[in-house]
């Protein structure tokens, strides 16, 4: 009997695939059920968000930061904002810095919510979702109350925030943190002990510190891998160096110890949430900076002082000029170091504003991660990649 | 925090050579223009020196200054989560020129080089899989390069009749406006809207 010729099987996973967690397309190549080779076609999203912000003045900007990861918002407001900040020189006042630090852990939390919930639901839990995404909608109506929109934020500034919170704001989110720990009770309950789950997790996407390392890994990528590197320790940026907080490590590096940081990050999220509400109580003030050069008077006086008026006007047409130079600047986002390259030109608005988003080097990285594996193990490891495709296309 | 990057320039010189082009230290990061062909060298220096350890690469990207000879600049990030440290490196090309790709060393690097191809047009060496990546499939130019418009060429829609999506070229309903709203008691780059009819003027009286 004469040998037959087996050709490889080609398959192309999404753009329109549920678990693809977006529009991503990707190519598999696969023997059998088993996967050779995964070539993902990125782009389908592609807004040309750095372009558009070369054309827009610096504080027009921002809006731009709540579509790219549009999952934890204001976390890459946050980013941008430390970026001019250090070109201008800015310090920003302390209860704005407190307000930035809570608003970028519930970030946090939102981004944790449904990506564990949904790669939970990609592998076949159904009830994870529907119980986190109860817990996302009331900390999106934080971030209404705060902001005015429950998702594209446009609440960070240049120098601060744009508004202070109300004082019944702080008490509710307090009152949230109690409750939401027994919600994360709940949510471990069904998975973490779940054995098909622990069957669909344990040892799949494994990967040592040495490759993390060498592909870009950052955030729960690479703190599975074994490594304690959290920007928020060892960069710490507004008022991060005096929270109080635990940097859950892996040993394995594979899905189920990432979902286990996870689910211990968002703890932590809740331990500085605490603790931002406490300060926000004695620490009053402003929460932006007062300077006239990049601030705006307040609405009280625009209706008293023309000069006001004109201030005011002038720095929303105009803008403000930031001085040549270039810097990065990095933050913690959800998803592993998010950075923004701002190169200025002494102008009003950015001469370059690169996007340093953590997905991109998470997603690059799948066919290493997922050769050799079974096809239906692909959903698992995307979901574990923790993918957004606002900041992967930009 | 200046002090360590003090020595470590220092340390960068000793060890390199005349392939440390420049070094700036401004906003508390370290820039170091290198030349282009010992880029590969300095990058695998950087990772490989006890003293340094800079074993991510956070990024690459490209800036586009068309006024300068060697127009683009190609922009490294390094980390070095141990010694906690950044460092930006950079090199300089033009159109033309292709930059080694550092795969080898950083393998993290393919995607990012294949992104400053695709939005600026930078060639780059040995890259294992030079296609474009963020912009459509066919597209063409070079999208972040400043002398190509924000509206960009081309625009697609879906056609009833054809029953399939076509590109045809952009047509905006109104021309496309850039405010400049720099002040202009500081000094405004252009002539002002208004002032060639004045110095028409006189001209034409003068005459």
């Amino acid at each position: 009997m004469s040998e037959k010729q087996i050709r490889n099987f080609m398959l192309n996973f999404g753009p329109q695939h549920p678990s693809a967690h977006g529009v991503l397309r990707l190519v598999l190549e696969l023997d059998g059920e088993v996967v050779e080779r995964a070539d993902p076609h990125i782009g389908l999203l592609h807004r040309g968000t750095e372009k558009l912000i070369e054309h827009k003045t610096y504080m027009q900007a921002v809006p731009y930061f709540d579509r790219l990861d549009y999952v934890a918002p204001m976390n890459q407001e946050h980013a941008f904002c430390l970026a001019a900040e250090k070109l201008l020189e800015l310090d920003v006042p302390r209860r704005g810095q407190i307000i930035r630090v809570l608003y970028s852990e519930i970030g946090r939390i939102l981004n944790h919510l449904l990506n564990v919930t949904s790669m939970a639901l990609d592998i076949g839990a159904l009830t994870p979702p529907l119980w986190g995404w109860e817990e996302r909608e009331k900390l999106m109506i934080f971030y209404e109350r705060a902001s005015g929109a429950r998702l594209h934020a446009n609440y960070f500034r240049i120098g601060g925030v744009h508004q202070d919170l109300t004082d019944s704001l702080i008490d509710d989110i307090e009152a949230f943190c109690d409750p939401f720990l027994s919600v994360c009770d709940d949510i471990e309950g069904l998975l973490t002990d779940n054995r098909i789950f622990k069957q669909r997790n344990v040892d799949i996407g494994v990967f040592n510190l040495e490759d993390a390392m060498s592909r870009g890994f950052s955030g729960v990528m690479l703190r599975s891998a074994g490594a304690a590197w959290d920007l928020r320790k060892a960069q710490p940026y507004d008022c991060y160096a005096e929270m109080e907080f635990d940097v859950p490590v892996g040993k394995n590096g594979d899905c189920y110890d990432r979902y286990l940081i996870r689910m211990e990050e968002m703890r932590q999220a809740v331990k500085i949430i605490r603790q931002c509400c406490e300060l926000l109580r004695t620490e009053k003030g402003p929460v932006s900076v007062t300077d006239g050069r990049t601030a705006v008077p307040s609405r009280a006086s625009m209706k008293q002082s023309m000069e006001s008026l004109i201030h005011h006007f002038k720095v929303h047409t105009e803008g403000f000029r930031v001085p040549a130079g270039e810097v990065y600047s990095a933050v913690e986002a959800p998803k592993g170091e998010f950075g923004v390259y701002l190169v200025s030109d002494g102008s009003n608005k950015p001469y370059r504003c690169k996007i340093r988003a953590p997905g991109y080097a998470h997603l690059q990285a799948t066919e290493f991660i997922s050769k050799g594996h079974m096809l239906a193990d692909v959903a698992a490891i995307i979901g574990t990649l923790d993918v957004v495709f606002g900041e992967i296309d930009r | 925090m200046l002090e360590t990057k003090k020595e470590l320039v220092s340390h960068l010189k000793e060890a390199l050579g005349n392939a440390v082009l420049d070094t700036v230290i401004a906003f508390d990061e370290l820039t170091v223009v290198v030349d282009k062909e010992q880029l590969l060298e300095t990058l695998k220096f950087l990772r490989d020196d006890p003293r340094n350890q800079f074993t991510i690469l956070v990024d690459v990207c490209g800036v586009d200054y068309p006024g300068r000879t060697s127009r683009f600049e190609v922009v490294y990030h390094l980390l070095s989560p141990t010694q906690n440290e950044r460092i930006r490196v950079k090199v300089t090309t033009d159109e033309n020129t292709p930059v080694e790709s550092c795969t080898e060393i950083f393998p993290a690097a393919g995607w990012y080089e294949r992104e400053a191809y695709d939005l600026y047009g930078i060639l780059f060496n040995n890259h294992p899989d030079l296609r474009r990546i963020l912009t459509d499939y066919g597209f063409s130019g070079h999208p972040l390069r400043k002398d190509f418009p924000l509206t960009g060429y081309v625009e697609v829609r879906y056609d009833e009749e054809l029953k399939r999506v076509v590109y045809e070229p952009v047509k905006l309903t109104q021309e496309f406006r850039r405010f400049d709203n720099l002040s202009p008691w500081e000094g405004a780059s252009g002539v002002l809207p208004g002032d060639e009819k004045a110095t028409q003027d006189v001209d034409t009286e003068g005459s």
